[in-house]
């Protein structure tokens, strides 16, 4: 209970009106606020089921490709039959072969096996691609690696541009300018032509370099390509918020009190910015997986035959007149995942700070 | 002002000295091995081998390398004839980099130009209408239809309109450049479809951009004024909310334009078989040709750097508060 209250202030009016009408005042955390409107948006909350239902479904690939599908990723299938709605099919039809009765080479064009969505007992369900491999395995394990390299490129990404711009904005002078200038640098290339040049310049040896040993065919390197070149994209809005919030007073209180650059940094620069930076996360993570896909379409990310959801689409694109899901459903699977993405995102950045304006300049 | 510009401009130099300095290092130190070998193409010579160690000095310390291979960066743009060591050459073709990319500039350009029209036309529509209709249906639906157009991957969307309206349905003629010069009426029925697929995207991200500015400057005092002085809706809609909206979509657009003119509209010219600059690197990135991937790289970051000084000029004359004094 206070004071009674001599000088009126808005607290103590508040504390004399609630008990009046016998209510108390709880304290509410900022956390706690954005979590009741984040609650309320709908769109937003199921966007975000859709996202983790699409992130469990990839992660548990292997599951459904041993138990439902029975075959691998990079299983071939060429002349085999499956047995349709109890009819027996071929996984890939036409082709050149010995005609019996007329003694003649008979070349037809190959047709492939079409979705069965689920009357082959779980065997081809988004259907076959020209080898005859199981499209709906090689898009959840494709997604995996999309998924990996998206979420895995934003965590690094994230940490190092939220690293960078603590420091800028907490040593100021020719820190900052060191880290500002590295910013330009990348900010002055297109994002995708300066990731596919560094891409190629390591798909020759894989890069050795600072004692980090990474082979050409791994996840690693479209992980890391893509993590750097998008650090400005959130370094900058960051450092520009750390900036103006150096010069506030409750940080003067704080280096008053003896706190080490360690300290202001963490408890008092991050927990100020940790909001926008979740917000860039979500956000980060669905450009993440659109430049994956543009990479990989290009052949400068992932490498066949590993699947990405990016190289699906590259390599479907030839037999789309004939086979049309070899690239329509990798491309629906991206534009889920990213405008799932998108949609939580902007619900979130809503939620954290309705007057806010976070977006990822592209 | 004058002084302003030159800073700028010393900046910009400042900048380009530093992206030449991250393509050496990208182009000659970090893929290890011998970068002479790589130059020498797919069927080398040990003189060949010999004969370009030399001549770029890969015998040399770090800094003869770099001076090197600007200066022959430089000579490329010189017009005339150039030896086999002279200047930037693909390795599986030996074609001059400089030459390819220059051939492809009126496709990309033809493109870019068309697509900014397409995007700024419609982004501007779209996000006007959204704003006035803010909290109803209408703006629900253009919210989540520009997210929708933000989140589909560029070269997918091609693909998708290629499928539809030039392979099931022949409308649209099939991928492929007819220059201006040889034919108006095809090279604008080729471009039709890559324009839409290209602008999309800007369109979404411009309308949204548009859309919240201008929700924040309904806000603004000196709208209330206006209104309060009685002028009509549409009067303070055009000349006080739109136009202050407005400012940082100029910038949004000097940038955007620059990126994708140089080189960022690369999956859009793959995908629709544009021969343009970008068509260029991706053709190179299959058999990791480096000098063609370079060269576009260095064009794109040419255009970019140079339009951001442009987009810095204009802002400070439409906007005399950013100049610093």
């Amino acid at each position: 209970m206070a004071e009674p209250a001599t000088d009126l202030t808005f607290d103590s009016a508040a504390l004399l009106a609630s008990e009046e009408h016998e209510v108390t005042i709880v304290g509410r955390s900022p956390w706690y606020l954005a979590w009741r409107r984040l609650r309320r948006n709908y769109l937003a909350l199921a966007s975000l089921g859709l996202f983790f239902v699409i992130v469990i479904a990839c992660a548990l690939a292997p599951v459904y490709a041993h138990h439902v599908a029975h075959t691998g990723p990079n299983d071939v299938h060429v002349g085999e039959k499956v047995r349709v709605d109890g009819k027996l099919k071929d996984v890939i039809g036409g082709g050149s072969f010995y005609d019996v009765n007329t003694g003649k080479f008979v070349v037809k064009a190959p047709t492939y096996l079409g979705p069965t969505w689920w009357h082959a007992h779980g065997r081809f369900v988004l259907g076959t691609d020209n080898l005859g491999r199981d499209v709906a395995v090689r898009v959840l394990y494709g997604g995996r690696n999309s998924l990996m390299i998206g979420i895995g490129s934003a965590l690094i990404c994230t940490f190092v541009a939220l690293t960078l711009a603590l420091l800028a904005g907490y040593y100021r002078g020719g820190c900052d300018w060191l880290i500002s200038r590295f910013f330009d640098i990348i900010w002055a290339f297109p994002v995708l032509l300066l990731a596919i040049a560094i891409s190629s310049a390591l798909a020759i040896n894989g890069f050795h370099h600072f004692g980090i040993n990474i082979e050409p065919g791994s996840l690693w390197l479209p992980t890391l390509v893509i993590s750097y070149v998008l650090i400005p994209y959130i370094g900058r809005p960051i450092r520009g918020q750390i900036l103006s919030l150096r010069e506030k007073e409750f940080i003067e209180a704080a280096i008053g009190q003896g706190a080490g650059p360690l300290r202001v940094m963490f408890s008092d620069l991050l927990p100020n910015v940790v909001s926008t930076v979740l917000v860039f996360f979500t956000l980060i993570i669905a450009a993440n997986i659109l430049t994956e896909a543009g990479l990989s379409y290009l052949g400068a990310g992932v490498r066949l035959p590993d699947p990405s959801w990016g190289n699906l689409i590259a390599s479907g694109q030839d037999q789309i007149e004939t086979a049309p899901w070899l690239s329509l459903i990798p491309g629906i699977a991206i534009v889920l995942t990213v405008l799932s993405l998108n949609i939580f995102g902007d619900g979130l950045r809503d939620a954290l700070d309705p007057r806010a304006k976070v977006r990822i300049e592209r | 002002m004058t002084a302003f510009i030159m800073r700028r401009l010393i900046g910009m130099v400042a900048v380009l000295f530093a992206v030449s300095v991250l393509v050496f290092i990208v182009f000659i130190l970090l893929p290890g091995g011998d970068p002479a070998e790589r130059m020498a193409g797919k069927n080398p010579t040990p003189e060949n081998i010999h004969n370009i160690r030399e001549k770029w000095g890969f015998d040399k310390p770090f800094y003869v390398q770099y001076a090197r291979m600007m200066q022959k960066a430089l000579n490329g743009l010189t017009p005339g004839p150039h030896s086999e060591y002279d200047i930037l050459r693909s390795f599986d073709t030996r074609q001059d980099v400089v030459h390819e990319i220059v051939k492809g500039i009126p496709a990309t350009m033809s493109l870019c130009i068309g697509a900014a029209i397409i995007w700024l036309f419609f982004g501007i529509v779209v996000g006007v209408v959204s704003a006035v209709t803010a909290g109803t249906v209408s703006d629900r639906l253009i919210t989540i239809l520009a997210l929708v157009g933000i989140s589909m991957p560029v070269f997918w969307l091609g693909i998708v309109l290629r499928f539809f309206f030039a392979e099931t349905n022949t409308w649209f003629p099939d991928g492929g450049y007819v220059p201006l010069t040889s034919d108006p009426t095809q090279w604008f029925y080729h471009l039709l479809l890559p324009w839409f697929c290209l602008a999309v995207l800007f369109i979404g991200f411009y309308g949204r951009v548009l859309r919240s500015n201008m929700l924040d400057s309904m806000g603004e005092d000196y709208v209330r004024t206006a209104r309060a002085k009685g002028l009509p809706p549409r009067a303070v809609l055009q000349r006080h909310v739109l136009r202050n909206s407005l400012i940082p979509i100029v910038t949004l657009f000097g940038l955007d334009f620059a990126a994708v003119l140089g080189g960022g509209a690369i999956l859009t010219e793959t995908v629709f078989d544009l021969k343009g600059v970008g068509w260029y690197a991706a053709q190179s990135v299959g058999g990791l040709d480096l000098p063609p991937i370079m060269g576009v790289t260095l064009y794109g970051a040419f255009f970019i750097v140079f339009f951001s000084a442009v987009v810095d000029f204009l802002y400070a004359y439409l906007d005399p508060r950013v100049r610093p004094a």
